[in-house]
């Protein structure tokens, strides 16, 4: 039997070898790689932890903080990462991403997920091609329409771009359980590829309908406030982490609450951000080891409730 | 943004705050040694509006609009901009400011009376603007090279101002004050949403100096009835 070859890997295997600062060369052990789940329209395959980047990438012009984002960055790639998540809305966080990835020799295998955030809808264009120049890529694997904002008007142009090859995926977003009744519509009646809503163990609106719908309609799910900002680590910060813990491989409540989103079957990728190169490994690493099962998943939530 | 009530000021928040204190460090740094010069432009400030004439004034209110020209340009579009993207209207804000200012410059009718309440009060907060606001970092232990200073930053920069304006001219107060009033209002909405423990100086000071001008208006009014 011949195996097709599967691009997303020969571009990954490629890149690997052809970008040192993916891989240094100090003989260490090669970091386990991440989990992945399809996107459904599209049948390619995801790492289950990505990147976000609001807040902690918007550093302005500060030059040893857009180099130590590009370093979250490469360890994030390090690790198996992939998907990048941004918007217009982010300050400068697309420019510190493009420095990153100029920095670090933009790997083939990024999966760059961005946003379009306007009201106008006849200024979407020049907003996706001034956030594409500011990323310094060919081209978006993703893009959204931020908060919901003019989706009748950005919508239509998003699918036309994906018609005419400039685009891979086209999504829409909402975060805080904002405005569930209607992208539940818009879930129903568009063609979307990804939607990207809040989802955490304190949050877990999105499981009644949109988990559901979004299986049903085979739409990709990115969850966005994966920590709730990093108020939810706060809080679990001050319990220890219970034994039982271990046997999903986790060390830290960070991992925990991580591994019981990506674990919920509809979920294709969280996107925690982070300023930090240990945080980044921490995260990336909960794709890696064991997930929860339903009966452990149940348990985390009560175990998380009584604290 | 639809659904906007249901966001919080803190939610509104871009960045973080070793991020907004790095952006002082950042400016401090950059245009040394300029905010020991413009900490002594304060002092020399200071000293020419308390010398009390109208030619002595004119020198030390062009150094204020000065200030205000240059924290619009240097601190807020140069730098703030990048990480706030209302940093753009705070620069427009502030060269208004320096322009509405320029009107206490222009010859005219000078006040004949400040009362001693409004000159104490007045050169109370630019002390403090110029002298200690800047080491509120410290007792939060942030470096000195984060301090914001007169003339570099804004904050200091409004609050002085507003001490100016008490000093020099009670009745102009009102004209020339809401943008600074304005000024301490959003630091403190910015501070707050950083969770910063001294969120409550820049309202607090506004308030007082709101309070001070309100008694000075009344008393210079009851001065001139007296005088007619
Ligand atoms: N409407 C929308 O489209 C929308 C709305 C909200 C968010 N988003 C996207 O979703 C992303 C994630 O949401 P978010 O940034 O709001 O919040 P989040 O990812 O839930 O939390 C970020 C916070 O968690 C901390 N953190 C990360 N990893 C950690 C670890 N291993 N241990 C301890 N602390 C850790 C970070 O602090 P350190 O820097 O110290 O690690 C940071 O302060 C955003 O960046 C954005 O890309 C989209």
């Amino acid at each position: 039997m011949t195996r097709k070859p599967n691009p997303i890997r020969r571009r990954l295997l490629g890149t690997l070898a052809a970008a040192p600062f993916v891989l240094p060369s100090t003989g260490l052990a090669q970091p386990a790689r991440p989990a992945t789940r399809a996107i459904p329209s599209s049948g390619e395959a995801i790492p289950l932890v990505g990147l976000g980047s609001w807040i902690t990438f918007n550093v302005g012009n500060d030059s040893a903080a857009r180099d130590a984002s590009a370093e979250v960055m490469r360890n994030f790639f390090l690790h198996g990462g992939r998907l990048i998540d941004s918007s217009p809305m982010y300050g400068s966080s697309q420019e510190v991403i493009g420095h990153g990835l100029k920095k670090l020799g933009r790997p083939a295998y990024l999966f760059s997920a961005d946003k379009v955030w306007i009201s106008d809808g006849d200024e979407g264009p020049t907003q996706i091609e001034q956030s594409r120049r500011l990323w310094g890529v060919p081209r978006f694997d993703l893009l959204q329409v931020h908060n919901l904002l003019a989706w009748e008007e950005h919508l239509p142009a998003l699918f036309d771009m994906k018609a005419a090859g400039r685009l891979r995926h086209v999504g829409i977003t909402t975060s805080h359980g904002r405005r569930h009744g209607e992208l539940e519509k818009i879930m129903a009646s568009q063609p979307l590829d990804f939607v990207q809503i809040t989802y955490n163990l304190h949050d877990r609106e999105a499981e009644r309908r949109l988990f559901p719908l979004a299986r049903e309609r085979g739409i990709a799910v990115i969850v966005n406030r994966p920590f709730r900002q990093g108020e939810l680590l706060d809080r679990l910060a001050r319990h220890r982490l219970p034994a039982w813990a271990a046997e999903i491989d986790c060390t830290s409540w960070a991992q925990f609450a991580l591994k019981f989103i990506i674990s919920h079957p509809a979920v294709t990728c969280a996107i925690p951000a982070t300023t930090r190169v240990d945080h980044v490994i921490e995260n990336m690493n909960s794709a890696a080891g064991r997930l929860p099962d339903q009966a452990m998943r149940a348990r985390m939530i009560a175990y998380v409730e009584r604290l | 943004m639809s659904e906007w009530w249901s966001y919080s000021l803190r939610d509104l928040l871009l960045f973080s705050p070793q991020t907004y204190y790095r952006q002082f460090e950042l400016h401090n740094t950059e245009w040394w040694p300029l905010p020991l010069l413009t900490l002594g432009l304060g002092v020399a400030l200071l000293f020419l509006l308390q010398r009390g004439g109208v030619r002595t004034r004119r020198p030390a209110l062009m150094a204020l609009v000065f200030c205000w020209v240059w924290v619009a340009w240097a601190f807020h579009w140069q730098r703030y901009a990048a990480i706030n993207p209302a940093g753009g209207y705070f620069a427009l804000a502030f060269a208004i400011e320096a322009l509405l200012l320029l009107w206490l410059i222009a010859p005219g009718p000078q006040p004949e009376f400040v009362p001693k309440l409004h000159r104490r009060a007045g050169m109370g907060l630019f002390l403090y603007a110029l002298l200690l606001h800047p080491l509120i970092g410290l007792a939060q232990g942030r470096s000195l090279a984060q301090a914001e200073v007169f003339g570099m930053a804004p904050d200091p920069t409004a609050l002085a101002t507003l001490g100016a304006l008490l000093f020099v001219r009670a009745r102009a107060f009102w004209l020339l004050a809401p943008i600074s009033l304005l000024w301490c209002l959003i630091s403190g909405a910015t501070l707050w949403a950083m969770k910063a423990p001294d969120f409550f100086v820049m309202p607090l000071i506004a308030l007082l100096a709101i309070v001070i001008a309100t008694a000075s208006t009344t008393t210079v009014q009851s001065c001139i009835d007296l005088h007619r």
